[in-house]
């Protein structure tokens, strides 16, 4: 195992829930994130799949220290960056880049191509001014962008067209590990499959290490090494992404890998389907004991009490379930 | 005798930028009890043509110019609007991909329920809520008497979308129209749901006409299924004929670009280009700036939707003629 280039050792991220004008008072807390350790070696693809609640956004966001963490430590080649000053932040967010969901809302609409490209080559100062305008031709060509578009304003670009755009700005300062946060989830069938190998293209050829949050699973499944599946805020499940989607273990994530539609008649109408009952909990008010067994066919009165560790489930596979030898 | 029939149908969008031919002259018939699925990508007019069928279509800048759509006897598109009236919401419904818009977020629930039964149908309030109880029970809500007293913020996407299909099939509709209902939604609770539309559309024997741009949601749920590609209908099938031999070169690329479908490591089939300019005149097939099979003539032959067996239909002059 290589040193990793991401550690993550129990991050927390709460928020307060506040009620009142102007005498506030706090009534609960949103537990967003609760305990993820995780690492990320050079060059890795780490996926990361849950449904809308389940903390991913969050986590991504607390990995750039875009939010801060309640506790625990994000450590990125052995740095804290968590207890650094806002100067090492920003130093280590050179090599820490993020690629957003909406590419319709994270880029600025009123900066060209080349602005957006240029502003993070000169507030970090990694190259002489006049050596930009090349720098900014060969990312454009890097991402598959015809560099004579320099000039144009993001709305002159299709959705695909603006990911990498974004997908650019993220290499502009040649990080060594990008945070994307359902990169591809706002695109087509046809752009999605470009914009997939284009990030896999990148990873391989310039050791890119990335963390790439998803709710589809096939996606996930193709583009990453290992996968970590979340639930309310923490992670259920964690190994090889294949083992993972073809042999999963833990029953959130057998009935994750069931819900997904497959595109063959033949197979979706015959094969055994799990379907869940009810919502995920709120975060807010989670359910005592292991989250899931609310909605969970197996679960016991061990499941309703204690909080289940990941417990080793295989070679380099871990789960949170109290019941895997038996289910 | 097909429940709706719609021929020719051409709707476009008349912009300052120019006019945009967002369906281009579609086809196509539903039987009682038959579920069609239209797939296609965003753009494609899959969305526009149920609109226009339901006579959504903001006019101006939108403008339906010309074909039919024929639902048991009356022409959706030509009949006075208290027809039209009698129609909508009674034996044609629609539901919707984001259910938080399409709700009213100042109603409680059980007004909105009961509203179509109060328009459409004789009966007192108290019936009404009755029914609507009942209705909100068919979708998996319990404790529907005290539900129905919330408002639509008050409930979880999934819940929410359970309102909507219980309000569209309160008054027993002949066809529903489902745009996209389930994107907008998790996968374990897009399961939950397509479970819903599954059984309420046995118990009712209704037809469904199923918009997405998911092959896979397609797969599991439709009888027959047409491919739309700038406006046209490229490829018509049986699900299974369409799946086990695709015919058209955009419906194989599609099916192709699956991640899922492909093998873990290799890189992705992807669709190179984009989408053609639906505001420039398009004389030929509109895949063929993208197809890899296309010659000269494909960008200049129009491309007509023709049966090559007969229940399977498509637009490719080249499969046609057995080049392909």
């Amino acid at each position: 195992m290589p040193e990793p280039l991401l550690e993550l050792r129990e991050v927390k991220t709460h928020f307060p829930v506040r009620h009142g004008l102007i005498f506030q008072h706090e009534v609960g807390t949103v537990r967003a994130v609760d305990g993820v350790s995780l690492t990320v070696a050079p060059g890795e693809v780490v996926g990361l799949v849950g449904e809308s609640g389940c903390g991913k956004s969050t986590l991504a966001r607390t990995i750039m220290q875009l939010i801060p963490p309640t506790s625990g430590t994000v450590l990125l080649g052995g740095r804290n960056l968590t207890s650094g000053s806002a100067a090492e932040v920003r130093a280590a967010r050179r090599e820490l880049q993020m690629v957003f969901q909406d590419p319709y809302a994270s880029l600025n609409p009123r900066l060209t191509v080349f602005d957006t490209l240029a502003e993070p080559m000169r507030v970090h100062g990694i190259c002489p001014v006049e050596e930009i305008p090349s720098r900014v031709a060969s990312l454009m060509e890097r991402v598959g962008l015809a560099p004579r578009f320099v000039r144009k304003y993001p709305h002159e670009f299709s959705g695909g067209q603006r990911q990498r755009i974004a997908i650019a700005r993220a290499l502009a300062l040649a990080p060594r590990i990008i945070v994307a946060d359902e990169p591809v989830s706002a695109l087509d069938v046809s752009i999605q499959a470009q914009i997939l190998n284009l990030l896999a293209g990148l990873c391989r050829d310039m050791n890119l290490a990335l963390v790439f949050i998803a709710h589809d699973l096939s996606v996930v499944k193709h583009i990453s090494d290992r996968v970590a599946v979340m639930y309310l805020g923490r992670i259920v499940e964690f190994g090889a992404a294949v083992d993972i989607i073809e042999r999963p273990a833990h029953p959130y994530t057998r009935a994750l890998v069931s819900a997904i539609p497959v595109p063959d008649p033949e197979r979706e109408r015959s094969r055994q389907r799990i379907v869940l009952a009810g919502d995920p909990p709120s975060p807010l008010n989670p359910p005592p004991g292991c989250a899931f067994h609310p909605r969970c066919a197996h679960a016991t009165d061990a499941c309703r009490t204690a909080v289940p560790p990941l417990r080793p489930a295989g070679p380099g596979r871990e789960a949170a379930c109290v019941r895997l030898g038996e289910i | 005798m097909p429940l709706l029939t719609v021929a020719d149908l051409r709707t476009s969008f008349h912009t300052r930028s120019g006019v945009y031919r967002a369906v281009d002259g579609v086809s196509f018939s539903v039987d009682r009890g038959e579920t069609l699925g239209i797939v296609g990508e965003s753009g494609s007019g899959k969305s526009v043509t149920c609109y226009s069928l339901m006579g959504l279509i903001p006019q101006p800048p939108g403008r339906i110019e010309g074909g039919s759509a024929v639902f048991d006897g009356i022409d959706l598109l030509k009949c006075t609007p208290a027809q039209a009236r009698g129609l909508r919401g009674k034996r044609i419904a629609m539901i919707f991909q984001d259910p938080m818009t399409s709700l009213n977020p100042y109603a409680r629930i059980a007004d909105q329920l009961i509203e179509p039964l109060l328009i459409h149908e004789r009966v007192t309030r108290r019936e009404a809520l009755l029914r609507a109880g009942e209705a909100l029970e068919a979708v998996g809500i319990n404790d529907a008497g005290r539900r129905m007293q919330l408002y639509p913020h008050e409930f979880s996407g999934g819940m929410r979308q359970r309102v909507m299909i219980a309000m569209a099939l309160i008054t027993r509709p002949e066809l529903l129209i489902a745009d996209e209902p389930t994107t907008a939604l998790d996968v374990t609770v897009q399961a939950q749901i397509l479970e819903l539309i599954r059984q309420r559309q046995r118990e009712l024997g209704m037809a469904v006409i199923f918009i997405t741009h998911d092959l896979g949601v397609v797969a599991g749920l439709c009888d027959r299924v047409q491919v739309m590609y700038a406006g046209r209908i490229v490829e018509t099938a049986p699900t299974r004929a369409l799946f086990a031999s695709p015919r058209h070169p955009y419906t194989r690329a599609l099916q192709r670009s699956i991640p899922g479908l492909q093998r873990k490591g290799a890189a992705l089939y992807s669709i190179e280009g984009l989408p053609p300019d639906l505001s420039r005149p398009l004389p030929g097939c509109p895949f063929a700036p993208r197809c890899e099979h296309a010659t000269a003539g494909c960008a200049s032959t129009p491309a007509v939707l023709r049966s090559a067996t007969a229940d399977h239909a498509h637009a490719c002059g080249r499969v046609h003629a057995g080049e392909i």
